[in-house]
């Protein structure tokens, strides 16, 4: 398998896993971040507590690789042209909150707590996916 | 301890996860999104190792009225899946595959300073703005 980093995955997974259960108890909240997103952006309660988190998923990475492992740049490899990143964006804004829910609400929140629902919308927002790759590797774009 | 502050709290938290598991590299994503070539599967390592540590607890605190700040909680409704569900969730993969960014690595990309990221955020931003303006 190419790539294939299991034991990183499953610690970065556990400690996903902890601040959606530490945020839970603590707020009453669902870490959707799709949800916290626009939250943040359309007015609403809680707006100060939204944009907050989301300011940590910014500082979470910075302070691993400035903190902790300064010698290594964080990857972050995109080869899509900027027409695909527009369109993947504006249809991964759209499409969380007309479904209701993303990798974590749906994915890890919903899957949680045993929601058919969530179990649904995760198979099909990954197979849509997979279609999408599979289709522009057959175009060339990816390789 | 106040909401503000666990907020930012569980949002570094998730952001370590999120950079620890690979997954604020697009290129880590379309790898498990590859299904036909050079898979990689660490992703569902991911999801699986967040599910089982956060699934125990969801059911324990299932009963609970208000959280440990006294908030009230309002977990959504269990409810059947609907076309809006099913058209939403169809539509964010095929966006998920064009760029390999979901909403949680979108953000915490910013911190790459990569144009890109910026790009792909306001972008999401602009989705998530006209989701709220044409579906009610």
């Amino acid at each position: 398998m190419y790539n294939f980093t299991p034991v990183s995955a499953l610690i970065g997974g556990v400690i996903i896993g902890l601040s959606v259960v530490l945020y839970f108890y603590s707020t009453g909240r669902l870490a959707g971040i799709s949800g916290i997103f626009e939250n943040t952006i359309t007015s609403s309660s809680k707006k100060a507590s939204n944009l907050l988190f989301l300011i940590g998923l910014v500082i979470g990475p910075l302070l691993i690789y400035y903190l902790i492992l300064p010698s290594k740049p964080i990857a972050f490899v995109i080869t899509s042209s900027y027409l695909l990143i527009i369109s993947g964006g504006f249809l991964v804004g759209f499409g969380t909150r007309l479904g209701g829910g993303c990798t974590s609400g749906h994915g890890i929140c919903g899957i949680g707590r045993l929601s058919i629902n969530s179990m649904i919308a995760t198979a099909i927002f990954v197979a849509t996916g997979m279609i999408t790759v599979f289709i522009l590797q057959q175009l060339g774009v990816y390789l | 301890m106040n909401d503000k502050f666990i907020s930012l709290i569980c949002g570094v938290i998730f952001g370590i996860g999120l950079v620890i598991s690979g997954m604020t590299n697009p290129e880590k994503v379309i790898g498990f999104l590859s299904i036909t070539y050079n898979w990689d599967a660490s992703l569902i390592f991911v999801m699986g190792g967040a599910v089982i540590t956060a699934g125990p607890f969801f059911y324990l605190l299932k009963n609970k009225e208000a959280s440990a700040l006294g908030n009230q909680i309002n977990l959504p409704k269990k409810q059947k899946i609907d076309n809006k569900t099913i058209i939403g969730a169809s539509l964010f993969g095929v966006g998920w595959g064009l760029v390999g960014l979901c909403p949680g690595p979108a953000i915490s990309a910013l911190a790459t300073l990569d144009p890109v990221a910026f790009v792909f955020l306001i972008s999401m931003a602009a989705g998530v703005l006209a989701k709220k303006n044409i579906v009610k």
